[in-house]
């Protein structure tokens, strides 16, 4: 009996899922050609699943930051903050952060994942409560996990429910912290942090906001939800990363709490981690400049998100309760959605293929997540594309149109694989 | 097994009754997990019915530790007996 038997039922899973076609778990790129393009097993594929919102991934001043700070620090700072020491880049970074949240303090940490496994496990200790939201991130859980507080989930989105709960922990004497994202990476919907704010002030609850999906995507000066609800005095706590709109790799956490930075200190997944490299710095210090001076971004990702989600919405897919840069398609069961997701790809199309018990419902999930820089045509051949998949499995009803309806003798079959290859290459427009 | 343990259980039984889908034999030894074959986010569900059912909190620690109906049993009804 090996170590790893415990994981035959996974093995069985993992491997029925590889046999359809491609491994969605493990593909491997040969190249990135953009933002929106990448080659894959020798071809160009149209990438609609990497959370770069803003497109900033091959941007000439990021690059040419990135470069600079490599020559001059090196590749790797070989440790952590508390043992090797800081950079000059680590703390301009953090007030570069700070100063665009308004706020008085910023940690930075190698990843988001990491920022929420910190921030969680150190914020609340023994005799605390956490809060969250029944469809949280896994950072938000292992953080939990990671502590010492006790961990009540309430239901997703719904303030009223959050009040019920922190209205059975009234007599408790810990701190209460809840923990909400601004938008939600399954379904691409967004909190009502107006409300939970309310609902943090009357029951004195401290509030933390997950940026991750949000930062760059919403707000007037792209602050995340917390900008857009105008409630950012009440949220104590905001997290983000920067693999997302800021088109590199780390997290932050930013707060007006006083003492904050005894949490440099005291917060374990920052102290015992080697810290951010100088060029990873450089890259994302730029990038939330070029962010702040090219506010039409914001607005293109919109306009595009839009494009999608209605051109598919429109078609009769099951998408997400409210249109965001995230357009989840839910289909019936893992075997259609591992089958749809593969002709996709060999469409020239990739995404995300989410199976539960990632995803909120047991319904499985084929989530994009749209970019600034997608083009009108791009987006509009993933619809197309879409489409032609979606009726030859059956996800769509079969299409009826005038010629069909004169034609009753001939039975309307599904479009062939090739044509699907063709739309994708834009072959037949 | 005392009373109250005895009506919590039976409380519990019931509810869940409600949420599965095919009938099942319930008792204090049915394994949650194995063989209602509910997943993780499931019985997370479930266990969040169960706090608004007897208006208690069951903080997710003490619902690492069950295993069967039995041990559901247990924890929340002295749960319930601390309110």
């Amino acid at each position: 009996m090996s170590i790893l038997s415990k994981f035959a039922p996974l093995r069985q899973t993992y491997d029925q899922l590889r046999s359809v076609g491609q491994n969605p778990f493990e593909m491997v790129f040969e190249g990135m050609l953009s933002s929106t393009e990448g080659m894959y097993r020798g071809r160009k594929t149209i990438l609609l699943g990497t959370n770069n919102y803003l497109g900033l991934t091959f941007d000439e001043a990021c690059i040419e930051e990135s470069v600079a700070a490599v020559r001059a620090h090196g590749t790797g700072t070989t440790g952590s903050r508390i043992a090797n020491g800081s950079y000059g880049t680590h703390r301009t970074l953090e007030k570069s952060l700070a100063k665009f949240f308004n706020r008085e303090h910023c940690m930075v940490f190698s990843t988001g994942y990491q920022a929420n496994l910190g921030m969680l496990s150190t914020l609340a200790g023994k005799g605390d409560y956490l809060l969250l939201d029944s469809d949280s991130h896994a950072s938000i859980y292992d953080g939990a996990r990671l502590g010492h507080a006790e961990v009540v989930r309430f239901r997703h989105n719904d303030p009223d429910d959050l009040h019920k709960r922190l209205k059975r922990l009234a007599n408790e004497p810990g701190q209460k912290l809840v923990v909400v994202e601004g938008i939600y990476s399954m379904l691409g919907d967004v909190a009502p942090l107006r409300e939970f704010a309310e609902v943090k002030r009357e029951m004195g609850a401290w509030l933390m906001v997950d940026e991750a999906h949000s930062l760059g995507v919403l707000g007037d000066n792209g602050r995340g939800l917390a900008e857009e609800a105008g409630v950012e005095a009440d949220c104590d706590f905001i997290v983000g990363t920067f693999s997302k709109s800021l088109g590199s790799v780390g997290g932050f956490c930013v707060s007006n709490v006083e003492d904050f930075d005894i949490l440099r200190v005291a917060c374990r997944p920052y102290m015992f981690t080697a810290s951010l490299p100088p060029s990873v710095m450089a890259s994302t210090i730029m990038a939330l400049r070029r962010m702040q001076e090219e506010p039409q971004r914001r607005k293109r990702l919109h306009e595009n998100a839009e494009r999608l989600y209605y051109g598919l919405r429109n078609l009769g897919f099951a998408v997400g309760p409210q249109c965001s840069p995230i357009v989840s398609v839910a289909v019936a069961d893992a075997p259609l959605a591992v089958e749809f997701w593969n002709r996709l790809l060999e469409g020239g199309l990739y995404l995300n293929l989410a199976l539960p018990p990632a995803t909120p419902t047991p319904a499985p999930l084929l989530r994009s997540s749209i970019s600034a820089v997608h083009t009108p045509a791009q987006i509009d051949r993933a619809v197309q594309l879409f489409e032609a998949v979606g009726r030859q499995l059956g996800v769509l009803p079969p299409l009826v149109n005038t010629t069909a309806r004169k034609r009753v003798s001939t039975p309307i079959s599904a479009p062939p694989l090739a044509e699907v290859a063709m739309l994708a290459s834009g072959g037949i427009r | 097994m005392t009373e109250t343990v005895r009506d919590t259980q039976a409380q519990i039984i019931e509810s869940l009754r409600k949420l599965l889908k095919k009938p099942a034999t319930l008792g204090p030894t049915t394994n949650i997990v194995k063989d209602l074959q509910l997943d993780s986010l499931a019985v997370m569900d479930f266990i969040m019915s169960l706090e608004d059912q007897f208006e208690i909190v069951i903080p997710l620690d003490r619902v690492a530790e069950v295993e069967t109906l039995g041990d559901l049993a247990l924890v929340v009804d002295e749960l319930r007996g601390r309110k």
